[in-house]
């Protein structure tokens, strides 16, 4: 029996009812406010790297000028707010390191995010980078994991031109390019099929080449088992992002103005977690406390 | 002046996608028919240009295509392709329903393929790659002596590895010593999928940011 | 010839490529670069397939007068207005031979007008859908349940900023405890295991089919007369 009058029961099984049926039309909204607020006031945190982000950094930091690299734009547009602040931060490191820049796609919706590295990275940090000297757009080829099997083999074969239409051999930089091996790495941007993965069967282990990159957050736990041994490092969604923008930030402080895009976003995402979490406890709280009422009734 | 087109048309197309959260209605299926449309669009075009003519038809018939696609002046036909030339357009025979067997031809080349290659990639990368992977010291020795934490580390690696591909191993009754290791497997699984579930509900916040942002930048322009 | 010929192809091509890994040398090597090359090529195809295949749809929707018809004429004329205008390359810089998606080509402006805002809303409404689902599905019902909860718990916090503010204070000895140690942790060790183990069993099912396709003992690809 229960001491509780009932009108007392009554009430607390109304906030229980209440916060068991929380219409998800408000929790749209909540959602909706927990992104927006934190982007009116600019609600910006400290981000730290981990060591799987670290360690993609450490490796562009120790290639020695003239190194080649090639970044590998594997999204479309669904995905850029995590996957371009990536593949912009390792744009400009590896400019500013004077390595190579060979950027190309293996999804459709790759080339116009190598023009917005163009446009927001080369052109703002690095006016003076000669295209075809220092870097060159490759665009892209069909294929999937075809491409990346062919081009292990053979880079030429499917890279007649770049993306301009211009004979590859024209090209400082491609001249003495026979096919991914004479990459010191790669670094793949991607969301999904075909993107890291791929790269990894189909161009580091068979070719022996370091691969590392970024990808989605819904990717990034199903790669970890490649990691560190046939994957050299990982960014994980935006917060990947942002650790590699932090490092970069602390490294190169001139870069501050123009590469803390992922950073400004992990106030809205820290946020709206938050009210993710608060929804999953309400749930439970309510959950446990009508399981009990149901245990007592059961006892009376 | 095209970029505002091109704010306000985005905007509204944005507006009319999140109507669906109130309820389906005119606004969205409209937009979600323009969609599939401009995406099929999208990738046939890409797919022409960028690969179709420049890698296939221009190295058939080069002289055909000057002025279309650049290429060297006195390119030469390469008349091998005209095999996989077939082959594709055997494929667009699925089209035609009375002649649509013929398509399994370029079927079989793509499956052959892709299984040929898969064998392989997936025997290197996914199964010896994971053994050698999984195949680390038990005691990590650390600065100046036995790493305590890496050691522990390493060994729950190796029981939560075994143990959850006892869980998979379904053609013996999880029973016994046996149901007691596939039941560990199945709290490292829990806390695999805990995982990705945390990396999902991430994922997703981040988009709504980037669209949220967009909207703001068409507010912006406005107010 | 409807059987036999295409399991023959797949035989020639899918054996040729196991064989070109254990003899990287002529005429295997050479078949492996263009089989990939051929390949490659056929993928152009099937968008081609895919953009026919929509048009057969939708086409036959509006003459039928099928449910919702009106809405397959915004699909076919989307479809329709963006080849024309992509196939052409209309209004971009500079004629038939420059890229498609150039700066100030009518294709790049239907991409960045139409696609990027539809491709991306259509994404990031599931942002909603995550959040209502994890309130109405995710309870400790079980133990299993509850470990599921803690993880991803843990990741949500330890994966944002918020996990350096909660838990930075604690002192070295006790940094094992730091929130975003310990998503790091999970990560790499339970995550790593638990995926690496589902990895295993994905690759061991691939690498049986596979084999199983190029001796023509899995055949469904071919349709229904396979048999």
């Amino acid at each position: 029996m229960t001491d509780e009058k009932p009108e007392e029961t009554q009430k607390k099984r109304d906030i229980i009812k209440i916060m068991n049926t929380i219409d998800r039309r408000i929790i749209f909204l909540l959602i909706a406010l927990a992104i927006i607020l934190p982007l009116v006031f600019h609600l910006v945190f400290t981000v730290r790297a981990s060591p799987i982000v670290e360690a993609i950094f450490d490796k562009v930091e120790s290639l020695p000028p003239g190194s080649k690299v090639i970044l590998s734009f594997d999204y479309g547009p669904s995905t850029v707010p995590e996957n371009q602040p990536m593949a912009e931060a390792v744009a400009r490191h590896v400019l500013h390191k004077d390595l190579k820049l060979y950027m190309m796609a293996v999804w459709a919706t790759g080339p116009p995010q190598i023009d917005l590295v163009k446009s927001r990275v080369v052109d703002v940090d690095f006016p003076k980078k000669v295209y075809g000297k220092d870097w060159i757009n490759l665009g892209y080829k069909a294929g999937n994991q075809g491409l990346i099997n062919a081009i292990l083999l053979d880079l030429k074969g499917m890279y007649t031109t770049d993306i301009h239409g211009t004979p590859i051999d024209d090209f400082e930089m491609m001249r003495d390019v026979a096919n991914l091996t004479d990459m010191s790495l790669i670094v793949c941007i991607g969301s999904g099929y075909p993107g890291m993965r791929e790269w990894v069967q189909f161009a580091g282990d068979p070719g022996r080449i370091p691969v590392c990159g970024g990808v989605t957050a819904v990717e990034a736990p199903l790669l970890y088992p490649y990691y560190p041994r046939q994957l050299l490092g990982l960014m994980g969604g935006l917060q990947g992002a942002a650790e590699y923008e932090a490092t970069l930030v602390t490294k190169y402080p001139q870069f501050i103005a123009t590469s803390e895009q992922a950073v400004k976003l992990m106030g809205p995402q820290t946020v709206a977690h938050l009210v993710i979490i608060s929804f999953v406890i309400i749930g439970n709280i309510a959950f446990f406390a009508e399981k009990g009422r149901q245990r007592k009734g059961k006892k009376a | 002046m095209a970029h505002v087109f091109e704010l306000w048309i985005g905007s509204l197309l944005t507006l009319m996608i999140f109507s669906f959260l109130y309820k389906d209605n005119p606004f969205y299926k409209f937009a979600e028919h323009l969609f599939v449309g401009v995406s099929a669009a999208y990738w046939m075009v890409i797919g022409i240009w960028s690969t179709l003519m420049p890698n296939l038809v221009a190295r058939i018939w080069p002289n055909a295509l000057q002025g279309i696609v650049n290429m060297p002046a006195d390119a030469k036909p390469q008349y091998h392709y005209l095999i996989p030339a077939v082959f594709g357009i055997l494929m667009l025979t699925r089209l035609i329903e009375k002649i649509s067997w013929l398509s399994r031809w370029a079927m079989a080349f793509v499956i052959g393929f892709a299984a040929g290659t898969n064998f392989t990639r997936y025997l290197q990368s996914d199964f010896v790659g994971q053994i050698y992977n999984a195949m680390i010291p038990f005691i990590a020795k650390g600065d100046g002596g036995i790493s305590i934490g890496a050691s522990i580390s390493g060994i729950v690696l190796l029981i939560g590895v075994i143990s959850a591909l006892c869980y998979f191993f379904f053609s013996k009754e999880h029973s016994g010593a046996f149901g007691a290791v596939s039941r560990v497997g199945i709290w490292f699984l829990m806390v695999t999928f805990g995982a990705a579930f945390g990396y999902t509900v991430m994922a997703r916040i981040s988009l709504l940011t980037g669209r949220m942002q967009y909207l703001g930048e068409w507010l912006s322009s406005i107010f | 010839m409807k059987v036999q010929i295409p399991l023959i192809i797949s035989f020639i091509v899918g054996i040729a490529l196991i064989i070109a890994i254990f003899v990287p040398h002529d005429p295997f090597h050479s078949m492996n670069e263009t089989f990939s090359i051929y390949f490659d090529l056929i993928a152009v195809f099937a968008f081609i397939l895919g953009g026919g295949n929509l048009l057969k749809v939708h086409g036959d929707k509006i003459y039928r007068r099928a449910k919702d018809w009106k809405y397959s004429i915004v699909t076919a004329a989307g479809f329709i207005i963006m080849l024309v205008v992509g196939a052409l390359k209309l209004g971009g810089p500079p004629g038939f031979t420059g890229d498609v998606t150039a700066e100030g080509s009518w294709f790049k402006f239907m991409y960045d007008s139409l696609f990027v805002p539809l491709q991306s809303t259509m994404f990031s409404l599931l942002a909603f859908f995550v959040a209502s689902a994890s309130y109405r599905a995710f309870r400790a019902k079980t133990r299993e349940a509850t470990l599921l909860l803690i993880a991803a718990f843990i990741i949500l916090v330890g994966r944002t900023p918020l996990g350096h503010y909660l838990t930075g204070w604690l002192p070295p000895p006790l940094q094992f405890l730091h929130i975003p140690n310990v998503s790091n942790w999970i990560l790499s060790f339970p995550n790593m295991a638990g995926q690496r183990a589902i990895m295993i069993g994905i690759s061991l099912g691939i690498i049986a089919t596979s084999l199983k396709m190029i001796l023509g003992i899995e055949r469904s690809y071919l349709g229904g007369e396979s048999k």
